[in-house]
């Protein structure tokens, strides 16, 4: 017995260290869990109207205007099982009105009363001349997806389409294939272009001795904070003057112009951190300025430029301001961008919303597309091993 | 193959003066070792040797030409950081290439060169990973590396071995020397360590606050250091000052501490006897301080007795920290002395070693006097 004590004492030591390590270990995964469960949560929310809008894009115009974008999933709803049972005649509005013994009044009536657990009963018309319907609580769902929407928006031919009676009618489509390939158009260089004068301008008020650098780094930061919109007239005036007025050429500039101040600032502080032996070290090795601009800084700067290019993309891909401004003269639509295509579908026919799903969703592909494909070069660690052990 | 000259050099940021009328002449072939306390402007003296700090005055030669105007790249030279950097995105085989690249050398020649010093340097299975992948003394060894592919007149290095830990740099201390003799090209090394420094320096130059103190062979700045700053930097545990007074006694003369006296005999008095009644200092290493009992049979001893208050043992010696008379001391005794804390020991100082600095200008009075000796020392 003397001798089993201890190395029961030591056993039980070690249970309760082990119950430590163990109850350690499961808080921790707790913690995971519920770490998780909250980034759950919140991309689940994040995520539900682009699901909707996406859902909604798909569904026929009917349904799009009389029933949400849910209701193509499996949902419990009142289904009518029967139509047309005749009112109790001679009731007024003021008196409580008896059906299946159930007793309420007028109003209540036509919106519906429970009679029991699955059924109820509506009021469809007037006092007089309306009918009873009998719904019941059933399992539904709304599976009809279409094109249509999509067909109607993008190609910019006419459609016949037929009503329920039989008749045909013709709808002119909206075309948003020229809008989105002008969008492109404008996009792309006017992301291109002030990236490259940026990088150039922040390597420059990083790393090169000139003089004036502190004043006109600091004009560039002022320029930051001055509202583009109190450019409009000035640049629009100059632009008629030199013809530029709706051409992409002018549209580009105008972009890359509002966008530089921010790409400079960004890139500088970006650039302004990196290690300056690696530049020396490079001046050593027989590098020049610009080498070391294209070997080094181009290559080491690919995060801040992929996240300075996903702002400015989004930023002229939603740009509805600038381009009506430069692009949008007279009536001719060809070189309308696709913000400006929608914004004249929802004008020239608000009823058409059921179009408007189609459309949005169309101009958030690239954007996303752009989100998703750039969002690989945020690498942490890109300057790992370059200085230090 | 260069030499390079300081030539009354100054490097001013405002007000500031940080080197201040810099004059070195690095023979070629040489290794050179700039050595000092943290802000002394041994690395901005190498960052203008390299073209990377303007020179406020002076001029700078390699060879013998001035390269005060002249741009890094076109200096021949090349340089090794303290923090390696090596470009993160290319391979080791890419950073190595690099300079020769730009130099448009013929793409055979690159390969050999850089496949010849990575055999040399021992990192040839490392030339197709990146820097992020390697550990601390192969980045290390990559950026000197680096260096000698192309061929430089000049190597400069800035604290290259100072990020690594303490077994690794032992073991690049020996490599770097080695390179050396192997390159057979001139190296001016910078470092705060005075260990590197007279483990790996031809010649040494200490500064301090800008102006060079001192620069001779790590023996001769041991043995005759020209101030008090130069004999407390180089020796580790740092020499031991004690404020005295020089007195006279008949043909010798007596550094009196207050604490105790040493004489100095008749035959080595000789630089000090002008000096008698000044206020000095006495400089007296702690390997000069030897236990009595066991103290070497050719040293002249001046006897002192102190308090133990601290005893480190080191195995192959005996580290004491001694006090007497409100003046703690450190002494480097042999391993055999029998030490105990709160004990009083008798102890014996080695007169032939004590340096005598004057307290005013900090200077070494017998500085000449001790140059020569070891001139003629060297010369037998």
């Amino acid at each position: 017995m003397s001798q089993a004590n201890p190395s029961l004492a030591k056993d039980s030591v070690f249970q309760s260290l082990l119950s430590g390590f163990r109850s350690a270990r499961g808080a921790k995964r707790r913690s995971a869990l519920i770490v998780n469960g909250v980034l759950f949560l919140i991309v689940f929310i994040w995520t539900i109207p682009t699901l909707g809008l996406f859902i909604s894009s798909f569904r026929p115009e009917q349904d799009v205007k009389t029933s949400g974008w849910w209701t193509v999933f499996p949902h419990q709803a009142w289904t009518t099982v029967e139509e047309a049972r005749p009112i109790p005649q001679g009731q007024t509005r003021d008196q409580p009105i008896t059906i299946e013994g159930v007793t309420a009044m007028f109003d209540q009536w036509t919106k519906g009363v429970q009679i029991d657990a699955d059924t109820r009963i509506i009021w469809k018309g007037n006092l007089r001349t309306g009918r009873l319907e009998v719904q019941q609580l059933r399992w539904t769902f709304n599976p009809i997806l279409t094109m249509d929407n999509y067909n109607r928006v993008l190609a910019g031919k006419e459609y016949q389409l037929q009503r329920p009676d039989g008749t045909t009618f013709t709808v002119q489509g909206d075309d948003l294939t020229a809008g989105f390939l002008n969008s492109l158009a404008v996009t792309i260089p006017s992301t291109i272009i002030p990236i490259l004068v940026a990088a150039f301008a922040a390597y420059g008020f990083a790393w090169m001795d000139f003089p004036g650098r502190r004043a006109l780094f600091i004009v560039v930061v002022a320029l930051l904070v001055v509202p583009l919109q109190i450019a409009l007239v000035p640049i629009l005036r100059d632009y008629v003057s030199l013809r530029l007025n709706g051409t992409f050429l002018g549209i580009w500039l105008a972009h890359a112009g509002f966008g530089l101040p921010l790409a400079t600032y960004l890139l500088y502080n970006y650039i302004s951190t990196l290690p300056k032996e690696i530049l020396e070290s490079a001046f050593i090795d027989g590098a020049s300025h610009f080498t070391v601009f294209v070997r080094l800084i181009l290559p080491l700067s690919v995060p801040a430029l992929a996240s300075f290019a996903i702002f400015q993309f989004l930023w002229v891909w939603n740009d509805y301001l600038v381009a009506l401004i430069f692009m949008g003269i007279t009536t001719d639509r060809s070189s309308h961008v696709l913000t400006m295509r929608i914004a004249e579908m929802v004008g020239s026919r608000g009823q058409d919303w059921h179009l408007l799903t189609a459309a949005a969703f169309i101009s958030m592909v690239v954007p996303l597309a752009v989100f998703f494909g750039l969002q690989r070069y945020f690498v942490r660690g890109l300057m790992a091993g370059s200085i230090k052990g | 193959m260069a030499s390079v000259t300081f030539r009354n050099i100054v490097k001013r940021y405002g007000d500031l003066t940080v080197v201040d009328n810099l004059n070195i002449e690095v023979a070629d072939k040489e290794f050179l070792v700039l050595v000092g306390p943290s802000g002394c402007g041994k690395s901005t003296s190498l960052r203008m040797l390299a073209g990377l700090e303007e020179i406020s005055d002076g001029e700078i030669l390699i060879g013998d030409q001035v390269v005060n105007n002249v741009a890094p790249k076109d200096r021949n030279i090349a340089m090794v950081f303290q923090s390696y950097a090596l470009y993160p995105h290319m391979t080791v085989y890419d950073n190595m290439a690099f300079g020769l690249k730009l130099r448009k050398t013929p793409k055979e020649v690159i390969d050999r060169k850089v496949k010849d010093a990575a055999k040399n340097l021992g990192i040839e299975h490392l030339l197709q990973r990146r820097p992020r992948q390697l550990s601390g003394g192969q980045r290390q060894r990559v950026a000197v590396g680096r260096a000698i592919v192309r061929d430089p007149k000049v190597f400069l290095m800035d604290e290259p071995l100072s990020n690594l830990d303490a077994k690794l740099r032992v073991e690049a201390r020996s490599f770097i020397s080695r390179l050396h003799q192997q390159l057979e090209t001139t190296f001016i090394y910078v470092t705060h360590d005075q260990v590197e420094a007279m483990t790996m320096g031809t010649r040494i130059a200490v500064l301090n606050a800008g102006r060079l103190q001192q620069i001779d062979t790590p023996y001769n700045l041991y043995h005759n250091p020209h101030n008090v700053f130069v004999a407390g930097f180089i020796g580790s545990p740092a020499m031991n000052f004690f404020d005295a007074r020089l007195k006279s006694d008949g043909e010798s003369v007596v550094v009196d501490t207050g604490v105790f006296q040493i004489q100095i005999p008749a035959h080595e008095a000789a630089p000090y006897r002008s000096h008698v009644g000044k206020e000095v200092i006495l400089g007296v290493r702690p390997e000069n301080i030897h236990d009595r009992r066991f103290q070497p049979a050719d040293i002249e001893p001046a006897p002192v007795t102190a308090n133990i208050e601290v005893v480190e043992q080191m195995g192959s010696e005996i580290v004491l920290y001694l006090e007497e008379g409100g003046k703690t001391f450190i002494a480097r005794t042999d391993p055999r002395t029998h030490a105990r804390v709160g004990a009083r020991i008798d102890l014996a100082i080695d007169v032939a070693n004590i340096h005598i600095f004057d307290r005013q200008t900090e200077l070494s009075l017998a500085y000449e006097t001790k140059l020569e000796a070891i001139a003629r020392r060297n010369n037998n």
